[in-house]
């Protein structure tokens, strides 16, 4: 490779070959072609979104006509056997419990592990937790899933399910309707794989954020006497909180959206009442489950109607996201 | 070493002159003919149910090889609805279900193409109880009042004196049942449902039957996998899934005892006993619960569905195209039924290929009656 110096260029541009006009294409047509490629690939993408919801909402409008919105989005009863009724809310229940508890589960480790890879381990070490980290990510949902029906699934059922269970029927059985069917398919278990998947996006997010932190935040408070802990806690994290918030955020909207380890675990129940330990099921679950088989307009319908309340859950979680780094984010030291 | 190496040139050399000749005297014919193939290549496109796939797959494979690569059957398994959606769009050229077109359908086919859609069973489906219990083997006998009572979630225990009768001589576990059912829409869930309703009206009133219903209790695993690591997994566990599948993965599976009060080991032969019934015209039926007295009760078709008028279906082009597809369902439906059970299904019974050969010899193209001929000319009829 050759580098051109400043000179170079300006003999070139007395070169014979640069001195005639140039063609079209570098001046104002290339300019044009550029702007046009751009900007339709810019906005296709919102026609995509606005395609995507009109499907939704087209299709899923027989099912909101049938049992109005309201009734739908509290309808307890999903029957595509007899009666034809759909309602929504035992999935929108198991979706937010269990993407907010995984959430929950997976916020604090998944800080920590970012703390870890930013402030403390040596450059090396981090590369390689940070490697493992994305490596966790990128299995896919679907072997995720069959881990956990052949081992994660039945070793909880073994060492923490049964032992409970017997503990209860034993000393209070007023809790078993709560525990429920100890089978090891259930929403706890859902839950913790859950939690399991989205650790890495969240840690990923978490260390974005403090990696923003500018140096001399540090440093300032290194040269105030602070401890490493002290640094952490006083200039670190609040400068970072609001990146870490929407990075929690984020990952809500990604366990909301989560859907094949799901269906595979969770032991898709689809009535209440849900318990601790027994079967439940989800909105990504359901649609995963049903969509392909669908055969009744009404049933398939509702299904839409279901895809339209998750992309309407997942939009809010995003703006929610973007709101919460656009307030809390600190922006040239004011403000701590 | 130089002998050698000039040896091996001329060799070459003698070899690319050879090579050279033949494609001068033989590349006209070989284009030609390669030409007409490519011509009267036909795919033949399906879509529909997950459950025959694989037959179809190895139908298609065969029928290819069979026609020297010239007939493609394209089968794509998007799902029983998807494939009666795709076929009333009259995307695909023939669809494939495990449920048959009900009446409304068939009346919109009607209106819109002048004449009717053809349900054509292809396929059986049987689905098998299969459980795990420690220390017991295959072959415990259920009745369809226990299967009933299981699935509502009224026997709970393993040696309930119900099921104890049925099995005299088995000393039956305390265990709790687990109840296990398919959670993704499936045909074999389809079968297993309709069953338990041409058993018990209760169940046909309170839960019904279809691709997915709106189960008393039980957990749902996704896919035949998701029952069978469900069930092996959990000792009490109670599923079902496809005779084949539970014989592929060594699962302990139940004999039932069928209307006729004879008990049923599951197998292929006694599936295909099952519809070797009186069957109405159309084969809309089901057959569940079957009369057959060596029939297994727990069985049901998977049709493939053709309109009447070949014509009228935008998916087919030309009168050729529809020729192939009448010879592709006269195959499948006669020779390609060898294929069955080394994949796991049962072959039709006599009677089911009597009534598609009456439905295949209405279909016609414009006023020639395209499925007729064909039969006439194989001397199916």
């Amino acid at each position: 490779m050759e580098v051109l110096s400043k000179g170079d260029i300006k003999t070139a541009s007395h070169s014979p070959v640069l001195s005639k006009p140039l063609p079209a294409i570098y001046r104002w047509l290339g300019d044009r072609i550029f702007l046009t490629v751009a900007v339709t690939l810019g906005l296709s993408i919102i026609f995509l979104a606005g395609a995507m919801a009109w499907v939704l909402i087209d299709d899923g409008s027989m099912a909101f006509r049938e049992f109005g919105i309201i009734g739908f989005l509290t309808g307890t009863t999903w029957d595509p056997g007899v009666n034809f009724t759909f309602g929504a809310l035992p999935f929108i229940f198991g979706t937010v419990v269990t993407s907010v508890v995984a959430l929950g589960l997976a916020f604090f480790p998944a800080v920590a592990v970012a703390i870890v890879i930013a402030e403390y381990a040596p450059r090396w070490l981090s590369k390689i937790i940070e490697t493992l980290v994305h490596l966790i990510a990128a299995i896919p949902s679907v072997v995720v899933g069959i881990w956990g029906i052949f081992v994660f699934a039945p070793w909880m059922r073994e060492t923490v399910y049964m032992p409970i269970y017997s503990w209860a029927a034993e000393s209070h059985p007023s809790l078993l309707p709560i525990l429920g069917n100890p089978i090891g398919y259930g929403m706890t278990t859902a839950t913790i794989i859950l939690a399991l998947m989205i650790v890495p996006f969240t840690t990923a997010l978490t260390r974005n954020a403090i990696h923003q932190v500018p140096k001399e935040q540090r440093e300032a408070a290194r040269a105030l006497g602070a401890t490493r802990w002290e640094v952490i806690r006083m200039a670190v994290l609040p400068y970072a909180r609001g990146g870490i918030l929407a990075g929690a955020i984020l990952s809500l909207g990604r366990a909301v959206g989560e859907t094949m380890a799901v269906a595979m675990l969770i032991g898709n129940k689809n009535t209440f009442p849900f318990s601790i330990m027994g079967p439940a099921a989800t909105m990504p679950s359901v649609i995963i489950n049903e969509f392909r088989e669908a055969v009744g307009n009404l049933h398939l319908s509702s299904l839409m109607a279901i895809g339209l309340v998750l992309f309407v859950i997942a939009i809010i979680v995003n703006l929610i996201a973007a709101y919460i780094t656009r307030k809390l984010s600190i922006t040239g030291g004011q403000g701590i | 070493m130089k002998t050698m190496k000039l040896n091996k040139l001329s060799n070459l050399a003698i070899l690319a002159g050879i090579m050279i000749l033949a494609a001068a005297c033989g590349g006209n014919v070989e284009r030609d003919a390669r030409r007409t193939e490519r011509e009267a290549r036909v795919d033949i496109l399906g879509a529909g149910a997950t459950f025959p796939a694989p037959l179809i797959t190895a139908m298609a494979d065969e029928y290819r090889t069979k026609t020297n690569n010239r007939i493609t059957v394209n089968y794509q398994s998007i799902g029983s609805g998807g494939g009666i959606r795709q076929f009333i769009e009259q995307t695909i050229m023939f669809g494939m279900s495990e449920a048959y077109l009900s009446d409304e359908v068939l009346a919109d086919i009607e209106r819109s193409t002048g004449g009717t859609a053809f349900n054509l069973p292809i396929t059986l489906a049987d689905v098998v109880p299969t459980y795990n219990i420690p220390g017991i083997g295959k072959g415990l006998v259920f009745d369809g009042q226990l299967l009933v009572d299981i699935y509502m979630g009224r026997i709970t225990r393993w040696n309930d004196p119900k099921i104890a009768a049925l099995n005299p001589g088995t000393d039956l576990p305390a265990l709790p049942i687990t109840v296990v059912h398919r959670s993704d829409g499936s045909g074999t869930t389809f079968v297993w449902t309709s069953y338990l309703t041409r058993i018990s009206d209760e169940w046909g009133n309170r839960v019904g039957y279809g691709t997915s219903v709106n189960w008393p209790v039980g957990l749902g695993g996704n896919g035949n996998e998701g029952v069978a690591g469900a069930i092996i997994n959990s000792p009490g566990a109670i599923g079902y899934n496809s005779l084949s599948y539970a014989l592929l993965n060594n699962m302990a599976y139940g004999s039932v005892v069928n209307s006729s009060g004879n008990t049923i080991e599951p197998s292929y032969e006694a599936t295909t006993q099952a519809a070797n019934i009186e069957l109405p015209d159309d084969t809309r039926v089901l057959f569940t619960n079957t009369p057959a007295p060596d029939g297994y009760p727990i069985a049901g078709f998977a049709w493939m569905l053709v309109y009447e008028n070949l014509d009228r279906n935008n998916a087919i082009n030309n009168r050729e195209h529809a020729q192939e597809l009448v010879e592709f369902l006269v195959w499948s439906i006669t020779e390609g039924q060898e294929l069955s059970e080394t994949l796991g299904f049962a072959r039709l019974p006599g009677a089911a290929v009597e009534k598609n050969f009456d439905m295949i010899s209405r279909i016609r193209w414009k006023d020639e009656m395209i499925g007729q001929k064909t039969l006439e000319e194989r001397d199916l009829i």
